[in-house]
């Protein structure tokens, strides 16, 4: 087991080969955003949340994907970066039709814990507005589109531990989908096991259980003792 | 002394963010001893003075109505104050932007055909005195320059009291961590 | 000029023992030509030409040389001869003689030409276009039958390849090509010879070499001539590779937009493994690489490496945050060597001719010759090649013929959605990876787009910019939305619509996405507009103070700010 001496934000931190920049910033009480990662599920570096800066290194890294070397320097906070994260979760908000005060996930939410977190008041960027669909055929859950960020935690945690692989993205830019089975309406799936980890893991009210506010659901039923839920992941 | 003068608008929203303003409960008795509310809703003055110093606007800029009265009120104030969601996002007056891209007609169809069945003297549809809507629904700050933004559907009474203490104060009142979008 | 002409004088003919029956009868062969041919036909079949009905030019001259029992002139199709603004077009390597938008309803002039046609020693001077060029990738182009591997043997191909397995370690392979100071001519300009070292340095065990050819950008079509051209140079370039670093599979990733390209490719793939130049024991070695076709399907994103292994597996096209790099764990987590088809296709000559003498050319860091499409508002618009460091001004003006209909040049278009507009007083700037940069464009895959002053550089922005955002593939959220905010912006710049703080706010968020995008399309699609920000910004003030587009493109509607 190789130990890695870096250090973050100026101060020497260890961490293990192969362990993230964001876990050894965690362990050390480091906290940066994060909207796609997930612990449990492997990380695709989409959201951009978690860019921190490496010296060395001309370009912002996700600090979920980048893996831990020696001496490496690492700022996780700084006034760019700040403004670039708030900017991405501003663009979030101009992409769909992000309606706190009437989403199933109001108080539960990491998009708008996030919000909170980075100051954002308003949204100065245009707003596109697209219209989009809810797909309720599933007999207990239901996805709505408007409130979809894309950051894929359904794709993977379907994929990765439910085995089903139900979820998967289809289209490209912004039309781009999370669907079930190759863009059929989720209620005719044929590999869906109804598990519900995909209502367990979404980050905002796209995903719900069909007449339950999200902060029942997470209390009652809590699935994935060993993946953070929605609740716990924004109460921190 | 002459006490600063405070206004409060309301543009298109439901009106929550005014009543979280009356849940401040007794401390109205403070912010009305520190000011004079010149014109609100919640009082009787029709007219929009010339030289207020604080104004709250609540709701998104829907309508031609809508337009002028922000912009008559931005060039009368001081410090104007994009008060709650809907000013701040558009919120759900701003749901109508999905919608055909936001058109009124489909809207006024719903409103004034599909769901309605009684027919009052024989009009179906108003055309008197009805506000145009825009083509689109827009948060307060696109359409003229905002000063502060307190978010929240509908900001919370702690929130807009200590928010008007600082304004009343003449400085930019500072956003108690953790404040949201949403309620 | 006698390599010209097949060693049995019949061009086509030896494509019924090797071709597909399906093929067979679609492809006329040339007259026969008894003994040697006096002179030769060589008709265009890039797709440049044959969107204007070369094959049809072919046909008919072919069938009036067998009408009129001509016997000693050949006909034969060649790949791209360049000036393809100007096709269909007919070379007669002999005279030294092009035709040019020769039409197949009126061939007579060029047959009554061709009967009487005689090679003459001094060919007459070559006009600019040709003579300013400087041709190493582009050798076979229009000289050799695509289809025929014969032809290629004929013209020094496969010796490089031979040499390698058969003289040379991988190592002095390798060396060879830092020697030549070959970079990456994809765009990004990575030494190549440094990146098969760094696979070679990987632990044996499965490798792959993949060849890009997955060209994309608006207004490029190098990659593709080369692939329709001399699809031998390509292949005879990745075996090279699979040498040096130790691989015995590869794949081509073509797009399937270009089904010439892949119909040539399958053909030349299926000729070099019958030949021996593919497969088990390539050139009499123990040396062993296969080569499979991918096609793309239609997505830009996919030019990018790791969305292109994503692909190649059967995933969806989608990039991946680098590091670990493909030279480390690429395609099915094996060390992978990726190249671009003109990178491949310069290997041969290095090795052929050794890299000191391909080094001789070029200037600074940045040696050899550069293929690049000349399109847009240029009279000679084409392929042509050039050495680095050429004056931009020579291959504008020199080469491409200038600006037509005596407009004024206003900017040239380098290096794609990712790239930069270069204005009129930078046009004595070197043509090589570091000036270019420096001038805030890129050297990109070769794509030069003239623009002279009846295009509006706002406009111009606007329009990369929604090439990228219709392109961006959705994964990370800076491109997806941000692609889609700045052509919003700059779409409001072109209406009339905005504001000096909207001028402060596309900076901005260019910077932001710019920084914060995962992958290469998400951080160059800012480029155009800082490029044009940098050169034109009076024209972003005409529109956003004045409301007036300088061009006269953009139709404003004035100072509403409410939409």
């Amino acid at each position: 087991m190789t130990v890695h001496t870096l250090t973050i934000d100026g101060v020497e931190r260890a961490g293990v080969e192969g362990q993230t920049v964001l876990e050894v910033a965690r362990e050390s009480g480091v906290e940066i955003p994060t909207l796609c990662h997930l612990d449990g599920l492997c990380d695709v570096g989409a959201c951009r949340l978690c860019v921190v800066e490496v010296k060395g290194s001309s370009k912002l890294l996700p600090s979920c994907a980048t893996a831990v070397a020696e001496g490496m320097e690492v700022t996780t906070d700084s006034k760019r970066l700040t403004a670039y994260r708030r900017t991405i979760i501003e663009m979030l908000f101009a992409e769909r039709n992000h309606v706190c005060a009437v989403c199933v996930a109001n108080n539960h939410c990491e998009l708008q814990a996030r919000a909170a977190d980075l100051g954002l008041t308003h949204i100065e960027l245009d707003t596109v507005n697209p219209a989009l669909d809810v797909d309720a055929s599933h007999e207990r859950f239901a996805i709505d589109h408007n409130r979809c960020i894309m950051c894929t935690r359904c794709v993977r945690v379907c994929d990765e531990v439910e085995g089903a692989h139900t979820w998967d993205v289809m289209g490209r830019g912004l039309d781009a989908r999370v669907v079930t089975d190759l863009g059929m309406p989720w209620g005719e799936s044929t590999t869906c096991t109804g598990c519900g980890k995909c209502v367990q893991v979404c980050p905002t009210g796209a995903i719900f259980e069909k007449g339950r506010p999200i902060a029942t659901t997470k209390v009652t039923r809590p699935y994935l003792p060993y993946l953070k839920t929605n609740s716990q992941e924004v109460s921190a | 002394m002459i006490r600063p003068k405070l206004a409060t608008v309301w543009l298109d929203g439901c009106s929550g963010c005014h009543m979280s303003l009356l849940d401040i409960d007794e401390r109205l008795l403070t912010i009305t001893e520190r000011a004079d509310l010149v014109y609100s809703p919640l009082v009787d003055n029709k007219i929009f003075p010339d030289d207020v110093d604080v104004v709250l606007v609540e709701g998104a800029v829907s309508t031609d109505e809508d337009l002028k009265r922000v912009t008559m009120v931005r060039k009368r104030s001081k410090t104007l104050v994009a008060f709650g969601d809907c000013a701040l996002t558009t919120n759900v007056p701003g749901m109508r932007n999905a919608i055909d891209g936001g058109a009124a007609e489909p809207l006024y169809a719903r409103a004034y055909g599909e769901n309605v069945t009684a027919v009052v003297n024989g009009v179906v549809r108003p055309t008197h005195d009805v506000p145009h809507h825009l083509p689109r629904t827009l948060p307060v700050h696109k359409v003229v320059e905002v000063d502060v933004f307190l978010p929240g559907c509908p900001p919370s009474a702690d929130v807009i009291f200590d928010a008007l203490v600082a304004l009343l104060d003449g400085k930019k009142p500072e956003l108690p961590v953790g404040t949201h979008f949403g309620g | 000029m006698t390599d010209l002409v097949t060693t049995d004088g019949v061009p086509g003919a030896r494509e019924a023992d090797v071709d597909k029956p399906v093929r067979r009868s679609r492809r006329m062969t040339g007259p026969q030509v008894v003994g040697h041919a006096r002179a030769t036909a060589a008709v265009c079949q890039a797709a440049g030409c044959l969107s204007a009905q070369s094959d049809q030019v072919f046909e008919e001259i072919t069938a009036q040389l067998i009408a009129d029992g001509v016997t000693d002139v050949a006909v034969k199709r060649v790949g791209c001869l360049g000036l393809c603004a100007a096709g269909p077009l007919v070379e007669v390597p002999e005279t030294g003689e092009l035709f040019r938008q020769v039409s197949p309803d009126d061939v007579s002039d060029l047959v009554t030409r061709l009967k009487d046609a005689k090679p003459v020693e001094t060919k007459p001077a070559l006009e600019p276009f040709f003579s300013r060029q400087h041709r190493v990738v582009l050798e076979n182009c229009g000289k050799v039958d695509p289809e025929n591997i014969d032809d290629y043997v004929s013209r020094k191909g496969y010796r490089g390849l031979t040499r390698a397995v058969t003289e040379l370690t991988p190592q002095q392979v390798i060396d060879e090509i830092s020697k030549s100071g070959l970079r990456g001519r994809g765009g990004a300009g990575y030494p190549t010879g440094l990146k098969w070292a760094t696979v070679a340095k990987q632990p044996s065990g499965e490798k792959y070499v993949v060849c890009n050819a997955d060209e994309g950008d608006p207004g490029a079509f190098m990659d593709r001539s080369v692939l329709e051209s001399d699809p031998y140079r390509v292949l005879e370039g990745m075996a090279i590779a699979a040498y040096a670093v130790g691989a015995s599979h590869g794949y081509v990733y073509c797009r399937a937009e270009y089904p010439l390209a892949v119909q040539r490719l399958k053909a030349a793939i299926h000729r070099a493994e019958k030949a021996g130049y593919l497969g088990a024991a390539i050139a009499q070695s123990t040396f062993k690489f296969t080569v499979e076709l991918r096609l793309g399907a239609g997505a830009f994103v996919c030019g990018e490496e790791t969305a292109l292994i994503a692909s190649i597996q059967g995933g969806r096209g989608t990039p991946v945050p680098r590091p670990p790099f493909p030279a480390a764990s690429g395609l099915r987590g094996k060390p992978t060597l990726i190249n671009n088809v003109e990178s491949f296709a310069s290997v041969p000559v290095i090795l052929r001719e050794g890299g000191e003498a391909y080094a001789q050319v070029g200037v600074g860091k940045s040696r050899g010759t550069k293929v690049f499409a000349l399109a847009g508002r240029i009279v000679n618009g084409g392929l042509i090649e050039v050495p680095l460091g050429i004056k931009l001004r020579d291959v504008i003006f020199d080469i491409g013929g200038g600006v037509p209909d005596g407009r004024k040049f206003k900017a040239v278009q380098t290096g794609g959605p990712s790239g930069g507009c270069i204005p009129e007083d930078l046009l004595d700037m070197s043509v090589d990876y570091e000036s270019l940069l420096a001038a805030g464009s890129f050297m990109g895959s070769g794509g030069m787009i003239v623009m002279d002053d009846t295009s509006c550089m706002v406009d111009v922005a606007r329009y990369f910019m929604d090439f990228c955002r219709e392109e961006s593939c959705g994964k990370c959220v800076p491109c997806r939305v941000g692609t889609t905010e700045l052509h919003m912006m700059l779409t409001k710049i072109t209406e009339g619509r905005a504001t000096l703080a909207d001028l402060v706010q596309l900076e901005s968020v260019a910077a932001m996405v710019r920084d914060t995008s995962l992958c290469g399309l998400g951080q160059g699609a800012p480029n155009p507009v800082f490029s044009t920000l940098r050169y034109f910004r009076d024209e972003y003030l005409a529109h956003i103070v004045d409301h007036v587009c300088p061009a006269g493109v953009c139709a404003l509607s004035g100072g509403e700010s409410v939409a």
